[in-house]
């Protein structure tokens, strides 16, 4: 554990020392300096101005997440238990996944008008293939000696789906989720960079208009820190899930 | 032929056929079998690959509906569901990976809303008497194949089955774990007085753990041949040096060898010479 927690540290020193490079490279008009950038983030972080983005974001972010993530889960959950439904849907979901959404902004656009439910709509539309398609999968491939050994412990359907079916698939829905969620921040920020009056990805759109190269890095880095954040919680909770304890 | 009056599961005429799918003709998997098994017998059924050992099991533990014949369990005809009683260990590895060891070998006793005290007192039991006393904590992913399979002993054994059905258990091991599995289950075999049938690949393994070993053809699978092997009831092991274990093992590999060859698709390259 130790060992790991080195490499995240070399890793980390490593990517500092390669952007410092760069900013030398290209100058701190195209690059700042980490140093620059980290002293930037921490005076946004001290402004009510960046609050009010970051809670447009989070806003946006938590509610398309949890829509995609309920309707994610019950469409695979049901799909998967159907095997019938579970072939015909498994081509056309591959392909909703693979479509480039970018493609149906301007249709979002018009149903949901310039506010927050665009954002969350563009959010959902990314999460939700991946967390159905895994919770399918998930089902689908649970191994059927959990099954038989329901059977001689006599369990009935319910008692199955609970103690057994639910907790063999947990691990493998729990990694679409976290495909998902990261897929959902993805559409959400872009959804604020296109057509938004706030949120993070619209504050960095703006720091882009008036060529604030420091803001530009402060927001992406605080943006990235987030991100790896939520990973790193949902990657702890699906290994818990994967190997018990 | 009426079932023998000893016999704790009788099979007469048992016969399975899966329905063929897309053009594909049906397929005959086994019998028609008539076998009984005593209380408290120690059986094995060895067969070639694909011959229908683990259709039989499947037919014999309640988990698949024979296709003609009919099977009875302590004089009950059973249809279609698992009767209470019978306890089974799968080749694959059936450990809950979610559950520490103490918690899979609970679970059964758990669903079937047994006091907290008599849970623990039938797990702490079990998990002795399988060698996992050290790791009622400790999850499946940190523990080897073979520490698994106990586990799934043990969650099998806390029920008291009357009838303990094992398929190919012990096939994923290595073959020092193996005789030594092989020692584990003559003696829960022994102490618990349940009645034990070993689907196995293994002749040696049949030759050395049972009382009497069927022996089964190419699909679809008849009884070619029931060897006794009239060891006593206490044994190990060790019987593997017993001049008897080498006649036993080769017997069953005399009948067994044309079989395995046409399982194969190949001629047998000699006539049975009985």
């Amino acid at each position: 554990m130790t060992a790991r927690r080195l490499d995240h540290v070399l890793l980390a020193a490593g990517l500092l020392a390669l952007w410092q490079v760069v900013h030398w490279a290209v100058g701190p008009d195209v690059v700042s300096s980490p140093w620059a950038t980290i002293v930037r983030a921490w005076q946004l972080i001290g402004t009510a101005a960046f609050w009010g983005h970051a809670a447009a974001t989070a806003t946006a972010f938590g509610l398309a997440s949890l829509i995609a993530i309920a309707a994610g889960v019950a469409l695979g959950l049901w799909l998967g238990l159907r095997r019938f439904a579970g072939d015909v849907a498994d081509p056309v979901l591959g392909t909703l996944y693979s479509v480039p959404k970018i493609t149906l902004y301007p249709l979002i656009l018009l149903a949901f008008g310039l506010g927050v439910s665009a954002k969350i709509a563009f959010g959902v539309i990314h999460g939700l293939f991946p967390i159905a398609i895994f919770t399918m999968n998930a089902i689908r491939n649970v191994a059927p000696v959990f099954r038989r050994t329901a059977l001689v412990m006599r369990l009935g359907p319910l008692a199955t789906a609970a103690t057994i079916m639910a907790p063999a698939a947990l691990p493998e829905i729990l990694a679409g989720i976290r495909i998902g969620v990261a897929l959902t921040l993805l559409g959400t920020l872009i959804g604020e960079l296109f057509a938004a009056t706030s949120g993070l990805g619209f504050a960095l759109i703006r720091a882009m208009d008036v060529h604030a190269v420091a803001d530009i890095l402060a927001i992406t880095m605080l943006i990235f820190m987030f991100a790896a954040s939520v990973n790193a919680i949902l990657g702890l909770i699906e290994r818990r899930a994967r190997h018990g304890g | 032929m009426a079932a023998s009056r000893n016999a704790q599961i009788s099979l007469r005429g048992v016969t399975k056929v899966f329905p063929g799918h897309d053009g594909h003709p049906d397929v005959h998997a086994l019998g028609p079998i008539d076998l009984d098994i005593a209380r408290g017998a120690f059986v094995s059924v060895v067969g070639p690959s694909g011959c229908g050992k683990s259709t039989l099991l499947d037919v014999l533990a309640g988990l698949s509906v024979a296709t003609s014949g009919g099977l009875a369990f302590e004089g009950e005809a059973v249809a279609g569901r698992v009767p209470d009683g019978i306890g089974v260990v799968f080749q694959q590895d059936a450990s809950f990976f979610w559950l520490s060891v103490r918690d899979n070998v609970a679970f059964g006793l758990r669903r079937r809303r047994m006091g907290a005290a008599e849970i623990d007192r039938r797990v702490d039991a079990a998990l002795a008497f399988m060698g996992l006393a050290d790791f009622a904590k400790a999850f499946p992913a940190q523990l080897s194949g073979g520490m698994r399979q106990r586990v799934c002993i043990a969650r099998t054994l806390v029920l008291e089955p009357k009838v303990l059905l094992l398929d190919e258990p012990f096939g994923a091991l290595d073959q020092q774990t193996r005789l030594l599995m092989g020692d584990e289950l003559l003696r829960i075999w022994r102490e618990t007085g349940a009645t034990v049938v070993l689907i196995t690949h293994a002749l040696d393994e049949a030759a050395m753990l049972s009382d009497q070993v069927a022996v089964m053809s190419a699909r679809p699978g008849r009884f070619i041949d029931i060897v006794t092997t009239d060891w006593p009831r206490e044994r190990d092991s060790t019987i593997v040096s017993d001049p008897r274990f080498g006649a036993i093992t080769a017997r069953l590999w005399d009948k067994l060898r044309g079989e395995s060859l046409r399982a194969m698709g190949v001629a047998a390259p000699q006539p049975d010479r009985q």
